[in-house]
């Protein structure tokens, strides 16, 4: 099978992923379209990885989930915390952080 | 390897800042003390520095040279020439009268007052501000050199701001509104100015590949290293730019009134007469050796530039309501007369500019810090809040006449010889220049006389009739300057024999000579 | 020998540094301190004096070198004096009338709280007057120039209290400021000129530049020389500097600082014989400035501006004669010597009535006076004959000169400069016989009336210990005041005959200024037949005018030219309206500019990123959303961005 194709659907995932994270208000769905995102370029570096026949995009995949894991520890606790405070999982209700 | 005495030397108030402001607030006496002793400590090194240098010696001397930032061939590079250690003196030499007059400027105000005044933090700032200026002098590598030209700022913001004059017609809030507004202004302008000289800084890298002053004026001197007409004009533009906004030069000259005016005296006498010289150092130092051709493409404008200083300067000093506002203007006139002398590129010129950054360190010191007593007492700037202080303080007086008359450049008292070396050195090469500078002596006798009228003389206005005289610790901060005034005025060669041969070898780097008088009727 | 040299300076120079240093423990014994040492110079000149006389006049230059002053390349300024037979001149009569000025300040200052300070200043104005005219160089003479000007500023304010006095002193060294701006220019062109400012090489050399810039030289030192010496267009702080202690008036203000300028023009006698442009406007400077001041000084009611006047008008006779070259110079000299005798007698003359007379300068509010102060009557009354150049006393010897002299200078120059230098031979008889009789003769116009006008306050300090309004006690001065008078009193009669017999002064002068006999279209003693009938109408007239008839206490208006005069022939008026409310206007708008203009650049700029900042950072709202939008709509153009470059 022709691996462009895997790259429309990495696009895909990315534009459903970069959709969410705009228009959604919960932090938890806005949370996953992100992890969508950065899934979406998983595939296109694992794609690209095979194209070239080499394997820097596979190992920049692994790196990418282990700061994706990361990021998850971080950002669910900052959700949670906020959730705490506020009780609301809203993002938009969060708009302390402007000058 | 010998004793690294130009880092010892800037070493030394660096640590004592550290250590002065280690000092618990309880013992803010001991502070004092400390500062006081490291400030000698730091004049008696820079005797050491006087003596080991040798004026007829190398061009560089007691240099000390590592690599540092090897990426960059930035190297920890110093050396003191005849210009740099008449300099330092001048700071080490200033520093503890500066100590001593400000004793109690930075004592906690009566209760009741909401600021904050730590004591020890005036003495360590003043210090740190030494120990930047020291090191600035020794640089000769041009990023070391950038980095504490402009580290200078922080400490003097805080210097400016936190701890300025509390003498306000309008009371404590506005005298804080003011003095934020001065330091903020004195903070950015000179941050615009060193902004435009980093930028020259990498260019220079760019084009030289290395930041060591010896070494890329050695390239340009025999050709190694070419720069493009345009380039050098630039490079010199983005130095020469920074160093007029802290000189300063008409019209970058307008954070000098403000800042002066909202600092307490010895601030403001470390503003001018120590942190300002900077500027002009470096414009005989680096603008001068690394950009010959451009120096001299540029000499035209910045010789009006200089005598617009001095002619704009001492006339707003004659209008000017404020003491210290007033030093201030007279100061802005005085460095048009550096900068003059600098780029009239004659021996005469340049050797009187040195001595004159000298001589004016000490006169504007003793103006200023007999006028910082003065205004202690009335709790006023304003002139016309004074009169008749003669009568009631004739010691105080006699001494602020002194001073003035050395702002005037009376002969006899030291900035004479250099003012008028500066003129000399300016007629020979540039006539209508030099009459017109010559003019400036009658605006400068002007507002001196005018300001000494106004305050001393006449009637005694009953709010200074109890002021009392000078104490000791004041006559011990004055008395010296007024004996180095005269001595320097009578016998200046100390300091000429120092300064000559460095100026010797920035005219052979600009490729100058004297013009030739029209008779030869010398010996 | 030379090594005295600089003895004759350091002498007052320590008293000097002594009386102002040495605080309140002096104040009994300061004014003795101050006389001994000045008296101690004037021993120290003799000594010199006695041996350069005892030299052959070729050998009577003694060069004393101390240090080098200021090195800068070729640029060679040294302390070195240079004792020759101009300077000595100078030197005896610095120190002899110095000493005797300070012996009157004696009594004259006695109840002055701060007379230790007074001789502190005296004695730094003797020290910087030796210095002046002992320097070798012209920057060292600079020095001197300004230090005499240093010393004239605070006696001149001395009574500081005074807003008058104050104001005086700094006018005066103000004006002397403009002149010291060209004493600067002439050293600087000096250097270009002759790459030295010495005095034995550029007066050595000076034939060899060009006229251009001898020309230029010499007016520059003429500038100068106008500043110092009062002359025209220079002159106005000579009037107002009598606000000065009577001594100071004598010593600093008739004797000696203002004939420095005299002395610049004689010393550089080899500079001004290469220009003779610049000597013509010498002369002129010098007979326009001899009229202006004898006229101010005929409409002047207060004794010590109408000596002041003279003075002026004195001093223009000695720069007319400087300015006629070789065949002036040393008349020029002469007259400056036996008019310090005579000019410094006056001043002290009029110090000891106005001490009798509860401090009055108002001579409208004299007269009678002669049996009240014989001694004081009978010095000054010689004074005034000596002045008038009565026949046989000082100023007829040196003045006959200076007119013959004027009339030599040939063709119609000459003739104008001589009938100006006899006109003002004229008024010079009229306006002294009319202060002679005013104060001497006449009805006694101080009884029972109040001693003071309203518009004419006199505070010196005396009058605050003997009540302001009571009626004077006309008396004479205790002997330290008269014993001076006297000395110079017999200077004034005997020594323009001393000077002229067998023309001593002459041969004693020659070798430094050098002289020509001129060539006079008049005979001597037609020249001075015209002037003893100028003399005898100056007199005349004046008697006419105030012996015949009695003299009103309240001066009358007076006609046109007697009010112009008694404003200064309105000059302070333009120098107000000019200087003073124009500089006044130029820098209060200056100081706008600096504050709008200049700084508001500055602020507007601030003010400008103020703003822009206020709008940009409605961007920063807080939600997270608009934030990504930014983001995405970024990325965006950066991709759009790259794939148009691969495009082109």
């Amino acid at each position: 099978m022709n691996p462009v194709n895997y790259l429309y659907l990495a696009a895909l995932l990315f534009t459903i992923g970069a959709t969410g994270v705009l228009i959604r208000r919960n932090a938890i769905v806005v949370f996953m379209c992100v992890e969508l995102m950065l899934n979406a370029c998983n595939l296109a570096f694992v794609v690209f990885s095979r194209m070239h026949g080499n394997l820097d995009g596979q190992i920049i995949a692994f790196f990418t989930m282990v700061v994706a894991a990361a990021e998850v520890v971080v950002g669910l606790a900052i959700i949670v915390s906020l959730f705490r405070t506020r009780h609301s999982a809203s993002v938009d209700d969060a708009s302390l952080m402007k000058l | 390897m010998s004793f690294p005495l130009l880092t010892a030397t800037a070493a030394l108030p660096a640590l004592g800042a550290v250590a002065t402001a280690a000092v618990p607030a309880a013992r803010r006496t001991a502070a004092k003390w400390l500062a006081l002793l490291v400030s000698l400590a730091t004049l008696a090194l820079a005797v050491v520095v006087l003596v080991r240098f040798d004026p007829d010696g190398a061009r560089y001397q007691l240099t000390e040279s590592h690599a540092w930032i090897k990426a960059f061939g930035v190297r920890y590079e110093l050396g003191v020439d005849g210009i740099a250690v008449a300099l330092i003196a001048l700071t080490a030499l200033l520093i503890p009268f500066i100590v001593l007059a400000g004793w109690h400027d930075a004592d906690p105000l009566e209760t009741g007052s909401r600021r904050w005044r730590p004591t020890q933090g005036f003495f360590a700032l003043i210090l740190a501000v030494e120990a930047m200026v020291i090191i600035s002098f020794e640089a000769t590598d041009v990023f070391v050199f950038y980095i504490f030209f402009e580290a200078m700022l922080i400490p003097m913001y805080f210097l400016i701001g936190g701890f300025g004059d509390r003498a306000h017609e309008h009371g404590e809030e506005a005298a804080a509104t003011q003095r934020s507004y001065a330091a903020v202004k004195f903070l950015l302008y000179n941050l615009v100015g060193g902004l435009i000289m980093l930028a020259a800084v990498i260019g220079l890298y760019v084009v030289a590949g290395n930041f060591s002053l010896a070494e890329i004026a050695q390239a340009r001197a025999n050709g190694t290293l070419h720069m493009a007409t345009s380039t050098e004009r630039w490079l010199f533009l983005g130095f020469f730019f920074a160093f007029a906004v802290k000189a300063p030069l008409w019209p970058l000259h307008t954070w000098l009134p403000n800042a002066m005016q909202e600092s307490t005296a010895p601030v403001a006498v470390l503003i001018t007469a120590v942190v300002d010289k900077v500027g002009t150092f470096a414009m005989l130092r680096f603008c001068l050796q690394l950009f010959p051709e451009a120096s001299k493409w540029a000499t035209p404008v910045i010789l009006v530039l200089a005598v617009i200083s001095i002619v704009y300067g001492a006339l707003l000093a004659v209008g000017q309501r404020d003491i210290k506002r007033l030093v201030a203007y007279a100061s802005i006139s005085h460095f048009g007369f550096i900068v003059l002398g600098i780029f009239a590129m004659t021996s005469q010129g340049q050797s009187g500019a040195t001595l004159y950054m000298v001589n004016h360190g000490i006169s504007t010191a003793a103006l200023m810090l007999v006028a910082g007593f003065l205004i202690s007492r009335r709790g006023s700037r304003l002139i016309a809040d004074y009169g008749g202080v003669q009568k009631v303080a004739p010691v105080l007086a006699g001494t602020f006449l002194i001073g003035g008359l050395a702002t005037l450049s009376l002969p006899g008292l030291a900035p004479f010889v250099s003012e008028f070396l500066v003129l000399v050195g300016t007629f020979t090469r540039y006539p209508a220049i030099g009459v017109v500078a010559t003019f400036g002596i009658v605006l400068a006798a002007l507002y001196t006389l005018v300001l000494y009228q106004r305050t001393m003389t006449g009637p005694v206005k009953p709010e200074v009739s109890a002021m009392p005289d000078l104490r000791a610790r004041e006559l011990v901060v004055v008395a010296p300057l007024i004996v180095l005034l005269i001595f320097l005025g009578v016998y200046p060669k100390p300091v000429t024999d120092i300064v000559n041969p460095a100026v010797k070898q920035t005219m052979s780097d600009v490729q100058k000579k004297d013009p030739k008088p029209e008779v030869e009727a010398a010996k | 020998m030379e090594k005295l040299i600089a003895l004759l300076i350091a002498a007052p120079l320590l008293g000097a540094a002594v009386l102002l240093v040495g605080g309140r423990r002096l104040d009994r014994v300061g004014h003795w301190i101050g006389t001994l040492l000045s008296t101690a110079s004037f021993v120290i000149g003799l000594v010199l004096f006695a041996g350069l006389l005892g030299r052959n006049a070729e050998h009577r230059t003694l060069i004393q070198h101390l240090w080098t002053w200021v090195p800068v390349e070729s640029f060679q300024a040294d302390v070195t004096f240079r004792l020759d037979q101009l300077s000595m001149t100078f030197v005896l009569l610095i120190t002899g009338v110095g000493s005797l000025i300070h012996l009157y300040s004696v009594g004259y200052m006695a109840h002055d709280e701060r007379r230790r300070r007074f001789f502190g200043y005296l004695n730094l104005f003797l020290a910087a007057m030796l210095l002046l005219v002992l320097a070798d160089n012209y920057l060292l003479l600079y020095v001197g120039w300004e230090g005499v000007g240093l010393a004239s500023y605070l006696l001149i304010g001395f009574w500081q209290h005074k807003p008058s006095a104050a104001t005086a002193a700094k006018k005066a060294f103000l004006v002397n400021r403009v002149g010291d701006v060209g004493l600067s220019i002439a050293i600087m062109l000096l250097f270009t000129t002759f790459g030295t400012f010495a005095f034995g090489p550029v007066l050595d050399h000076a034939g060899s530049a060009s006229e251009g810039k001898l020309t230029a030289i010499a007016l520059m030192l003429l500038l100068a020389a106008c500043g110092k010496s009062a002359q025209v267009p220079l002159q106005s702080w000579l009037g107002d500097a009598m606000e000065g202690p009577t001594p100071v008036s004598a010593l600093i203000h008739a004797a000696t600082m203002v004939t420095a300028g005299v002395y610049l023009i004689v010393r550089s006698a080899a500079v001004f014989n290469a220009a003779p442009d610049a000597q013509l406007v010498v002369t002129v400077v010098g007979a326009v400035t001899l009229l202006f001041g004898a006229i101010v000084g005929c409409a002047k009611d207060d004794i010590k501006k109408a000596l002041a006047g003279s003075t002026m008008s004195q001093i223009g006779y000695m720069v007319l004669a400087a300015g006629l070259g070789p065949v002036g110079y040393v008349f020029a000299i002469m007259h400056l010597v036996t008019h310090g005798f005579f000019k410094a007698g006056l001043f002290l003359g009029a110090g000891s009535v106005m001490h009798g007379m509860n401090d009055e300068v108002d001579m409208r509010k004299y007269g009678g006076l002669r049996t009240y102060m014989p001694v004081t009557f009978v010095t000054f009354g010689l004074g005034y004959l000596a002045i008038i150049g009565f026949p046989g006393l000082s100023g007829f010897f040196s003045k006959d000169k200076i007119i013959e002299a004027a009339f030599a200078k040939g063709g119609t120059e000459g003739w104008i400069l001589g009938g100006a230098a006899l006109l003002g031979a004229a008024i010079t008889a009229f306006y002294m016989t009319r202060v002679m009789l005013m104060t001497f003769f006449g009805e006694e116009r101080w009884r029972s009336r109040p001693t003071r006008s309203p518009e004419a306050p006199s505070a010196e300090p005396a009058a605050e210990h003997q009540g302001e309004h009571a009626e004077p006690h006309p008396h004479e001065s205790p002997k330290v005041m008269t014993i001076p008078m006297i000395v110079l009193a017999v200077g004034s009669v005997f020594g323009g005959a001393f000077f002229s017999v067998g023309d001593r002064f002459l041969h004693w002068l020659e070798p430094v200024t050098g002289h020509s006999e001129g060539d006079s279209p008049l005979s001597a003693a037609t020249v001075t037949g015209a002037t003893m009938v100028c003399l005898v109408a100056g007199v005349a007239i004046a008697w006419a005018q105030y012996g015949r008839k009695p003299v009103p206490a309240v001066a009358p208006r007076g006609s046109l030219l007697t009010r112009a005069a008694r404003r200064d022939l309105y000059q302070d008026d333009l120098n107000h309206v000019v200087l003073v409310r124009g500089g006044e206007h130029l820098t209060r708008s200056l100081v706008y500019v600096d504050h709008t203009l200049v700084d508001g650049v500055v602020n507007g700029t601030a003010a400008g990123f103020g703003g822009l900042s206020g709008r940009l950072r409605r961007l920063q709202n807080g939600f997270a959303r608009s934030y990504a939008v930014s983001m995405f709509g970024g990325a965006a153009l950066l991709v759009a961005a790259t794939l148009l470059m691969r495009a082109v």
